[in-house]
């Protein structure tokens, strides 16, 4: 039977995607404009809103082609209509998802890549030249996020292997992780590398947003309005519940009190976490992943970072790095054949394959994440400088790099 | 005259104000203040870390009145203010050499 367009996946679909365009302009703008100084305000929502216009524009001139084209080798898809030549006009359904516009399903994608790069600046913000960032999001986008997109999601090596991601723990919260890791490795520590947000309010409403926005990413994911959506709705929102108060639970035993950042923390490690499994998965599995990336990155950004001395200003690595390794492995033990016919499952039903390529995916695409940022970073910083002067740092980069301010007394 | 200014918490302004107006006293100038004591501020957590707070903020009375009302002024802010506890704040007082109400002209004790 020919695919024919199905209006209520359509409509469903073009709901997701426009709650994950929220998720980032302006639910990541406000969770990470709260967690910083006053003075650095603007500048560290306008690299969220201007992430997302770059990458809007970028996806539909190759990236969408490049990353879910035509595979060549299993490397790259193939560059066969460049600014979306004709697809509009042709009115195709996608290959991808049988029963929506093929536009539908690329600008969906589009809205996963932009918060990808989106999410990488939350490492990098107090200290990072905005120039250097306008350099960087293109180059990140194309060579590392267009080529994971396609091994893990566009028919590339890794799907081929049978490595799974559902809505993004290795394409999008692993590589943004492993990013940041290795931008600020090679811009420093700030000048006052401090955690105290200025408005938590705001990073409240923004990690509200995401919560919302993250019923778009991953049950949008799903492709269309049917269970399997509804299955990646239910877990999703389960993890996040449970890493919430798995967070909280931490800081009560470390401190006696629970905190509210603590507790929005704790719902995007939920949410980073079960994002590669949300498809895959029950509720039970949903439970024990929220719980287990929750305690893991609750380590890593109060034991962990403080070790090793790196500078990872919003713990993008902290809880996206680690949570989307959390959920990736932890589909090799409990993707379910019940939940999702095309997984033969994990360890839980005897097949110990998934969790050999999952292991793999998570290793080499941050391998080559990590190694591919630094590069990036390393010539623009010899280009261009990666970070701003420290007399511009002290008295913040909303003056020095936008001639604006985000508050004002009169 | 005298100037006081008073240093309170912020959470007491508003009884701090009321038991002022009750003895007669109106006028005020209040701001919005940052401040320490020699308890060098509080500790915040975030994320698992501990952070050190040095300035806490406080909120400043400014009153400048007749010499006679001075203690009233300052027993009524002192009994109103007060939790016991560090941080509570403090009173300076010092004098005030002219003050010109500038819609009359008017000068010294006619113009408070």
């Amino acid at each position: 039977m020919d695919p024919i367009l199905n209006s209520g996946d359509t409509a469903w679909m073009l709901i997701s995607t426009a709650l994950v365009i929220l998720m980032t302009i302006p639910g990541v703008a406000l969770f990470y404009g709260g967690l910083i100084r006053r003075e650095n305000v603007l500048n560290t929502m306008f690299l969220s809103f201007v992430t997302f216009a770059i990458v809007s524009v970028l996806w539909f001139v190759y990236g969408y082609d490049l990353a879910f084209g035509t595979d060549i080798w299993g490397i790259l898809g193939s560059l066969t209509n460049p600014f979306f030549g004709g697809v509009l006009e042709t009115k195709t359904l996608s290959t991808y998802a049988s029963t929506i516009p093929t536009g539908l399903y690329a600008i969906f994608q589009m809205t996963f890549a932009a918060i990808t790069v989106a999410l990488i600046s939350g490492a990098v913000v107090e200290r990072m030249k905005f120039s250097a960032w306008l350099a960087f999001v293109p180059v990140w986008f194309t060579l590392v996020y267009v080529p994971v997109a396609h091994w893990m999601w566009g028919g590339g090596w890794l799907a081929k292997l049978g490595a799974l991601d559902f809505a993004g723990g290795i394409v999008v919260h692993l590589t943004s992780g492993i990013a940041a890791l290795a931008l600020v490795l090679l811009l420093g520590v700030r000048k006052d590398a401090k955690l105290l947000p200025h408005h938590l309010g705001y990073s409240i409403m923004g990690a509200g947003l995401l919560w919302f926005g993250w019923f778009g990413f991953n049950a949008g994911s799903a492709g269309s309005a049917g269970n399997l959506a509804v299955s990646a709705m239910i877990v999703t929102n389960v993890s996040a519940a449970v890493g919430m108060l798995a967070w909280m639970l931490m800081d009560k035993i470390k401190t006696g009190k629970p905190t509210m950042l603590g507790a929005l923390s704790g719902a995007i490690a939920g949410l980073a976490s079960i994002t590669p499994a949300a498809g895959y998965v029950n509720i039970t599995a949903a439970i024990i992943i929220g719980f287990v990336a929750s305690i893991l990155a609750y380590t890593a950004v109060s034991w962990l970072k403080p070790r090793l001395g790196y500078d990872d200003a919003l713990d993008v690595f902290g809880i996206h790095g680690v949570c989307g390794i959390t959920g990736a492995i932890a589909i090799g033990i409990f993707a379910s054949p019940l939940i999702n016919s095309a997984t033969t499952g994990g360890i839980l039903f005897g097949n110990f394959h998934l969790i050999g390529v999952q292991l793999l995916a998570i290793i080499v695409v941050g391998i080559y994440a990590f190694i591919m940022t630094f590069v990036i970073a390393k010539i623009i910083d010899k280009i261009i400088g990666l970070r701003v002067d420290e007399k511009h740092e002290i008295q913040g980069l909303d003056i020095n790099q936008h001639e604006e301010s985000g508050y004002r007394l009169s | 005259m005298k100037k006081i200014i008073a240093i309170i918490r912020p959470d007491k302004f508003e009884m701090v104000k009321n038991a002022l107006e009750e003895i007669g006293c109106h006028g005020m100038t209040v701001k919005d203040v940052k401040g320490r004591g020699r308890q060098l501020g509080i500790t915040e957590n975030y994320r698992g870390r501990d952070y050190r707070i040095d300035l806490l903020p406080k909120t400043e009375l400014e009153i400048v009145t007749n010499e006679a009302n001075v203690e009233n002024i300052i027993q009524t802010i002192v009994k109103t203010a007060k939790t016991g506890d560090i941080g509570d704040g403090k009173i300076f007082i010092s004098p005030v050499e002219d003050v010109v109400r500038i819609r009359t002209g008017e000068r010294g004790e006619n113009a408070i």
